[in-house]
């Protein structure tokens, strides 16, 4: 496609588009727009800005803050235990990782965290009901192959839960399939369709949609928007968070 | 004099060697205050070879236990110096069982440790076992030697460390039957271990290694040689049985995978099959070679009684039936490894050991390590076997 093409599309594109989108959509001008099919849409070589000291996500300065001093953490997906690090040196909890790969691992253990190499999608058979404080589960929901299994037993181990996942009805992947019908290629979504670990993508209105059929509770929500965290914004956040952060109780 | 084979290991004069070693001996529990037993009964005295490397610190607290699988012994770094005078050709070849990850700047390092590791009781390398002299007859103990069991293993040692005037230890390391008493020790003496790293163990043996003993211990008890145990005056002993025992105890060591990898379906030094009842396959020969060193270096008697420790072994007694309860019980940090392709000790069951710690609100960490080495990879992975428990120490 050359760029006049290209060009003529974008020019007419927002009215079509938005004719189908969430009003928010509004939101958005036509240079937002053309912006986006010249690269903004794609990965940011540097993502630094999105870290917390130490290498950790945006969320984990929220849950890090949020998290009563002394609970009991199981940290389900913990990576190499920055996030659990914090907590157990920052707020004294008790925490336990659950991780799967191998050089995490043995990275937890170099950084003395507790961790046990384990598959989610086996569950959290062994952890009697409400063992601990509060499970964490960053970023993971969505490469499970039973998601709903693993958030049922998420909220029988824990008393609460913070979980975080990419928003696929964020604006920019709406526009990324609608413009270039690909798989959309984000920040968030960094990974081509054949190598992509994330098998069951949802939005924020799914989950919203889920928890109401499933006896739970979003009783605080965080979205990631601009590269900037912020309070949820219910009514708007399905098309505007990149990625949210919710804390859910049981119903 | 047989020559020394340094080759694939660390020589005595290298600086990652803990260098000639010599086993200590301890006469404990004498005959006014014997071990009493788990299952019953009284030993005493009883004689403990063990050995030592690096240096004890002044406040007694870098003391590293390993605890040593079924058919190892006290030696476990570093080249014996007496191997040819007690007639352990075994150790001439090879130095301590576990050398790759015991020595200066090795994982378990000497440098900062004083590494502690005893033969059990029941065994044949020194300490008090079937093919002892039974004071009272004066004769080799044979079938009347006590049934011991993995709990009193752990108590001899313990006796040991109060010999030594250690309390407490900075950690207990162990793999297979060695991990057991690793756990068993967190178990009965929570208030001595500091850390307690299991490897290719769990909780208890299942059915089927139950299963791989009960054979084991048949071909010994069924061979002629064996004469009901008396066969240490009495010719050669039930050897073909140990071997046979031994040679099954091998397969099960590895995996499918590293079977076939190690000697797929291969003729022994020939191109075309004999069509006989020799050695044909290249596993036959690699098994019948195990047997027959074994036999030189083992007691049936020994094998006998090991084997039974490792069955009637179950952590769960100490929670009365209940695992979770049993485990509550710890106030070690624990680290537990299993294999992928294990299937003696197979990693679901390592894995609920490590929940049932979990359940119990006791932190602990489990790594799953990927390997095709079967049961033997927690001494062949050394890479990743060093490097998790080097994090674990420090």
């Amino acid at each position: 496609m050359t760029d006049s093409v290209r060009q003529s599309i974008v020019d007419r594109l927002p009215a079509e588009l938005l004719a189908r989108a969430d009003e928010a959509l509004a939101h958005f001008t036509c240079d937002d727009l053309r912006q986006l099919v010249e690269g903004e849409l794609h990965p940011a070589r540097d993502q630094s800005h999105r870290r917390v000291a130490g290498g950790g996500r945006w969320q984990d300065e929220i849950i890090l803050h949020a998290i009563p001093p002394g609970a009991t953490v199981l940290d389900l997906g913990c990576g190499c235990g920055t996030l659990l690090g914090h907590l157990i040196r920052e707020k004294g909890v008790r925490g336990q990782g659950v991780e799967i790969d191998p050089e995490a691992v043995i990275a937890c253990l170099e950084n003395g965290i507790p961790v046990f190499q384990a598959d989610l999608d086996q569950g959290l058979a062994g952890f009697p009901d409400q063992a601990v404080d509060v499970v964490i589960l960053e970023e993971t929901i969505q490469t499970l192959r039973q998601p709903t299994q693993l958030l049922t037993e998420v909220l029988r181990v824990g008393r609460e839960a913070w979980i975080s996942f990419p928003n696929y009805a964020c604006w920019k992947v709406r526009l990324s399939l609608a413009l270039e019908g690909k798989m959309p290629l984000t920040e968030e979504l960094p990974y081509r369709w054949y190598n992509t670990p994330n098998i069951h993508l949802l939005t924020l209105r799914d989950f919203r949609m889920w928890a109401s059929e499933n006896g739970v509770r979003i009783a605080e929500g965080h979205a990631l928007v601009g590269n900037t965290a912020r309070p949820l914004d219910q009514e708007q956040d399905n098309l505007l968070a990149e990625e949210v952060l919710l804390r859910i109780v049981p119903e | 004099m047989m020559k020394r084979d340094f080759e694939n290991h660390h020589p005595p004069h290298s600086p990652k060697s803990v260098g000639w070693t010599q086993a200590q001996s301890v006469e404990l529990f004498g005959a006014e205050t014997p071990l009493v037993l788990e299952a019953g009964g009284v030993l005493g005295p009883v004689t403990v070879e063990f050995e030592t490397y690096g240096h004890l610190a002044p406040a007694k607290d870098n003391v590293v236990m390993v605890t040593h699988p079924l058919s190892a012994d006290a030696h476990v770094a570093g080249w014996d110096t007496e191997a040819e005078q007690r007639g352990w050709d075994f150790r001439y070849r090879k130095p301590g069982w576990w050398d790759t990850v015991i020595g200066p700047g090795k994982a378990i390092d000497t440098r900062q440790f004083f590494v502690v590791c005893a033969n059990v009781l029941g065994s044949c390398y020194g300490t008090t076992g079937p093919a002892s002299i039974d004071p009272a007859t004066a004769k080799p103990y044979g079938l009347t030697f006590p049934i011991v069991t993995v709990g009193d293993w752990v108590r001899v040692q313990a006796a040991l460390l109060d010999h030594l005037g250690i309390q407490c230890l900075h950690a207990v390391i162990g793999g297979s039957l060695g991990g057991q008493q690793a756990l068993e020790w967190a178990l009965a003496y929570p208030e001595r271990v500091s850390r307690c790293a299991i490897l290719a163990a769990s909780a208890r043996l299942s059915a089927t290694g139950l299963g791989f003993n009960a054979v084991g211990r048949h071909t010994i008890m069924t061979d002629p040689g064996f004469l009901g145990g008396n066969y240490y005056d009495h010719g050669p002993g039930p050897t073909n049985g140990l071997a046979a025992a031994r040679m099954l105890a091998h397969i099960t060591y590895l995996s499918d995978d590293a079977m076939h990898a190690k000697f797929g379906r291969r003729l022994q030094g020939k191109t075309k099959p004999d069509f006989g009842f020799d050695i044909e396959y290249e596993v036959e020969s690699y098994l019948s070679h195990q047997g027959k060193t074994f036999i030189r270096r083992f007691d049936a008697n020994s094998y006998l009684y090991i084997t039974r420790a490792m069955d009637y072994y179950d952590a769960a007694d100490w929670g009365d039936g209940d695992l979770v309860q049993a485990c509550s019980r710890i106030r070690a940090d624990v680290l537990l490894a299993s294999f992928s392709s294990d299937w003696l000790y197979p990693p679901e069951q390592v894995r609920s050991l490590a929940f049932a710690l979990a359940a119990c609100g006791q932190p602990a960490s489990y790594a799953d390590i990927h390997s095709r080495y079967g049961h033997d990879a927690f001494l062949v992975e050394t890479e990743q076997v060093s490097r998790m428990l080097r994090a674990f120490l420090n």
